[in-house]
């Protein structure tokens, strides 16, 4: 295929503003997939994904339309995922930018908008189900124009979902996004924009081609990470895979490389050729470090060999998620796990759960801090139980949150994100009904609940997107719980200290009402170092034994008590203390109880 | 041929209206069954007698209502039972005439429990109890002028309605009649009876009492010159050692053959329950045959917990030797640091603080 006639691009839009349907509506438009093949969403291949409506892991299917070649690029649609979202991007040379045409812009509009401007890509503003009764497309339509600077008139109205408009996006595409634009002759590089594992021949790359290229049997070279490896097979997707000899400059396709780890691959990396390597890689490369972390441990600890199992499994498609053996006296064997962000920790942890069918006990999600100890060099800590007492000075994640309301809706945003230590940043209408707010916000404050106090403080109405905005100091304390005088090593937590006093009293007071009472006093504290800032007591039983016991009474009576030791057995000790996972469970979950 | 059980349990399961929380066997009215049921329990001891020692140390007449059985039933009954050291009948006050009493004191009846649960007219209507306090009072004064020397009450605490005051005034009227022997049970409603519904809510309040009105009742009765002997049973302390021979038997672990409908018999590393079926029992043993019954194996192991947790409800000191295994050694030094239990190394024994607990206490030291 000659590199004029190639065009690729993406498909952006908010959450449930008709991505993948307007995707999968393109595959049958152009013969790709046959009536009995379509199922809808097919992109979204993950039950997970469907469910939710998002996709998780991009992928890239090749169409003809009209003597052209189109590579749609699928692009993770959360917020979770901007490095990815953002090397997709740099893959194709267009976007349709698809707009609900009753929802207007939405937060994720404005950040992916943004980011397809930064990668220079041609913009295709579209406005999708403007068959439904409450569609405003007038108003919409110059939302969007004005958001691209654009005409209102220039803005595509379709209906993926009956397939209304569809046609003139794919003219629209062949018409208005340039031809790819690489050197042909110049020594190969490929773009690695998503990878999987296929566990018959290992890590899969989807790459676009920018320059020169690539031949099956060429020995390859990842630049940024150095990894060396042989193109086993190259192809492109059909959307099931169609093997070719050659991959050439502007082609988006894959390579399968028979490495068995999934990491040692990384998205954003440049492949090039041994033999004739290129001189520089492709701009925009970087190392996604994990910043939101939490305990996984298993409810029966009987189960953490299937917990590290399905973690090894899931960690081969997915190179972003962390996770290293921890032991909790607490919760048993579990591992610390490391994700880009909530939703991240969400679906592994979903994942876990449903195709493993593991019972997790999650630990309170926090963030990764920077400590400098006295006299030490900064070190990160992702354990707050790791928060070294004394420290000359802390840093701590922050976001830029990018928020849209409707107007009367601004004053509890403000109030929610000064609650949140909040800085605001820029406010501006994008039409006389909706606001655009920036804030810069400490990642800690937004892993909690941030996400659903925002949808409940405006009734559904708001929408979110954040990237992050590097470390700044702060003022952090490491809170610890006490039972029995010994710290739980899996309640302590490191928070604004401000906030320490009011989040001891309550995990103290949680704690107290779900730990049964023992044969003595059980103290339950809350601390920071040695100085205890919350107090209760679990009074001691005076009275545990049944009352009458004769003859006839012996066999049940003893099996009660078996059934008690049993139950003891079952509990975890701490500080002598006989704790029910239950109470662990219900301190864990005090942030979800608030919702 | 004669065996080597000592103790003797015989079930008369008869009484004249059920009361609410009760969850003993029993069958009301049939007065015409008394005599064939007795016939029965003759006919089962004759099938059995091979099992008894040549000399037993205790008989036990439960119910039920022992002393409603008709009364030449309950006299051939008496006649017919082997003789023993200790023979104790359970009664209900209403029940109790001065015929009765002598009845039983010349067929060698040696101890009689009465059934007294309160002295408080509403709270005996709570527990839909047939007779009034004064009922109790009468039967108590009936028995000694029959020249009993050895008599117990039973009372019940906890009930729906009740307060720490009536509960020091039901205390107090016990004492007031000066009994060998009592013993004061918590109430126990079980779960989906008709009690439990009808008192649900109340019956939660008094769960939460329950550790005060123990211990109220220990302090009490101990004050009064009792020995807390049992974790519910107090005797009176002197010469006489006034515990219940019989029930001390269950709680050290020794073997006993149980008689009748529903009764449960442990013997030689084998406990066996009779059907609690009337028609199924009469038809069995009309036929020279025992009565169905169900069958649990006793394991070593499992006799050296049972030694433990019936052990430990006493107030004298368990011997280490009889539940080796049984005991996790490092609950043993826990306990023991928290006051529960004390060890020399031969014996166990909980004191006072461990005796209250002593349900977790047995749960935390078993292996």
């Amino acid at each position: 295929m000659r590199q004029d006639q190639i065009r690729n691009f993406s498909i952006i839009a908010h959450i449930d503003h008709g991505k993948s349907t307007l995707a999968d509506r393109i595959l049958q438009l152009t013969d790709s997939v046959s009536e009995r093949e379509m199922r809808d969403q097919l992109l979204d291949s993950m039950e997970l994904e469907r469910e939710r409506g998002i996709t998780i892991k991009a992928q890239a299917v090749r169409v003809r339309w009209k003597g052209h070649e189109l590579n749609l690029i699928d692009t993770p649609g959360h917020v979770d995922f901007t490095y990815e979202v953002s090397r997709s991007l740099q893959a194709c040379e267009g976007a349709l930018l698809v707009v609900d045409a009753a929802q207007g812009i939405e937060a994720q509009t404005l950040a992916n908008a943004y980011l397809a401007i930064e990668n220079n890509l041609e913009i295709i503003p579209i406005l999708n189900k403007i068959d439904l009764p409450q569609a405003d497309p007038d108003s919409v339509a110059t939302e969007v124009a004005d958001l691209l600077g654009g005409d209102p008139a220039e803005v595509i109205r379709i209906s993926a979902k009956t397939g209304q408009g569809v046609e003139e996006v794919l003219d629209a595409i062949v018409a208005r996004i340039p031809a790819p634009g690489g050197d042909p002759d110049g020594p190969p590089r490929a773009l690695i924009f998503d990878s999987s594992y296929d566990q018959y021949r290992g890590v899969v790359a989807f790459v676009r081609v920018v320059d020169g290229s690539f031949s099956t049997r060429d020995r390859l070279r990842a630049m940024a990470t150095g990894t060396e490896l042989e193109a086993e097979e190259l192809g492109f997707m059909a959307p099931a895979r169609t093997p070719m000899d050659r991959l050439e400059a502007g082609e988006v396709g894959y390579v399968i490389t028979g490495l068995k780890d999934v990491s040692r691959l990384r998205v954003g990396d440049t492949l090039t050729l041994q033999e004739r390597p290129a001189a520089e890689p492709l701009p925009g490369y970087k190392d996604v470090k994990p910043m939101v972390f939490a305990g996984l441990f298993p409810t029966d600890s009987d189960d953490y060999p299937e917990l590290r199992d399905a973690l090894e499994k899931l960690k081969l498609n997915d190179g972003a998620l962390f996770y290293e053996p921890e032991t909790s006296q607490a919760l048993g064997f579990g591992f610390r796990c490391g994700f880009l962000g909530l939703l991240h920790m969400e679906i592994v942890r979903e994942r876990l759960e449903r195709e493993f069918d593991l019972d997790l006990l999650v630990t309170a999600p926090n963030v990764a801090y920077r400590v400098k100890p006295p006299h030490g060099d900064w070190v990160e800590v992702h354990t707050p139980s790791d928060m070294p007492n004394e420290y000359d000075e802390v840093e701590e994640p922050y976001i830029r949150a990018s928020i849209i309301v409707p107007k009367e809706y601004v004053g509890t945003v403000m109030e929610l994100n000064n609650d949140r230590r909040g800085r605001f940043d820029h406010m501006e209408y994008l039409s006389e009904e909706r606001v655009h707010l920036t804030y810069e916000l400490p990642l800690a404050e937004v892993v909690l609940d941030y996400y659903d106090q925002l949808k409940s403080r405006t009734r559904g109405y708001a929408s979110f997107d954040y990237d992050l905005a590097g470390f700044q100091p702060g003022t952090l304390v490491r809170v610890d719980v006490l039972v029995g005088g010994e710290p739980v090593d899996a309640l302590s937590l490191v928070i604004h200290r401000g906030n320490a006093y009011d989040r001891g009293k309550l995990l103290v007071e949680k704690l107290r009402q779900e730990i049964p009472r023992q044969m003595f006093d059980v103290p339950i504290q809350a601390a920071i170092g040695s100085r205890i800032i919350a107090r209760e007591t679990v009074k001691a039983r005076r009275k545990d034994v049944l009352a009458k016991c004769y003859g006839g009474d012996i066999t049940r009576k003893r099996k009660l008590l078996e059934k008690q030791k049993k139950g003891k057995k079952r509990m975890k000790q701490v500080g002598g203390v006989e704790v029910p996972q239950e109470a662990f469970l219900a301190v864990l979950n005090l942030n979800e109880d608030k919702k | 041929m004669s065996g080597a059980v000592r103790h003797l349990y015989v079930h008369l399961p008869f009484c004249a209206s059920r009361c609410g929380y009760c969850d003993f066997v029993t069958v009301l009215g049939r007065e015409d069954d008394h005599g064939p049921y007795v016939s029965a329990l003759l006919a089962e001891l004759e099938l059995q007698r091979g099992l008894l020692a040549p000399g037993l140390e205790t008989v036990f007449l439960g119910g039920g209502t022992p002393t409603l059985t008709e009364p030449s039933a309950l006299a051939r009954l008496l006649a017919s039972l082997p003789p023993a050291a200790e023979v104790t009948v359970e009664a209900n006050p209403e029940t109790v005439t001065p015929a009765l009493a002598q009845a039983l004191h010349g067929a060698g009846v040696t101890r009689v429990s009465l059934g007294a649960q309160s002295f408080q007219p509403a709270l005996l209507a709570v527990l839909e109890r047939r007779a009034g306090p004064d009922d109790v009072r009468r039967a108590f004064h009936t028995l000694r002028a029959a020249g009993f020397d050895n008599l117990s009450l039973d009372l019940i605490y906890g009930i729906p309605g009740q307060s720490p005051a009536d509960l020091d005034a039901d205390l107090a009227s016990a004492l007031a009649l000066d009994p060998e022997h009592l013993s004061c049970y918590e109430l126990e409603a079980k779960p989906g009876t008709r009690f439990t519904h009808a008192h649900g809510d109340e019956l939660e309040r008094q769960a939460e009492a329950m550790e005060d009105y123990f211990e109220r009742v220990v302090d009490r009765l101990a004050g009064a010159g009792y020995r807390w002997y049992e974790t519910a049973n107090f005797c009176r302390r002197g010469r006489r050692d006034l515990r219940s021979r019989h029930n001390l038997a269950y709680w050290s672990g020794r073997d006993y053959l149980g008689l009748g409908l529903g009764a449960v018999s442990t013997v030689a590393g084998v406990r066996w329950r009779t059907t609690p079926r009337l028609g199924a029992y009469l038809g069995a043993l009309s036929r020279g045959e025992l009565p169905p019954r169900e069958l649990e194996p006793l394991g070593e192991e499992v006799r050296r917990r049972e030694r433990l947790m019936l052990g430990l409800r006493l107030d004298e000191p368990l011997a280490l030797g009889g539940v080796t295994g049984a005991i996790d050694p490092g609950a043993l030094e826990r306990l023991e640091r928290l006051g529960l239990a004390e060890s020399d190394g031969e014996t166990l024994a909980l004191t006072r603080r461990g005796r209250f607990l002593g349900g977790a206490v047995t749960a935390e030291l078993l292996a």
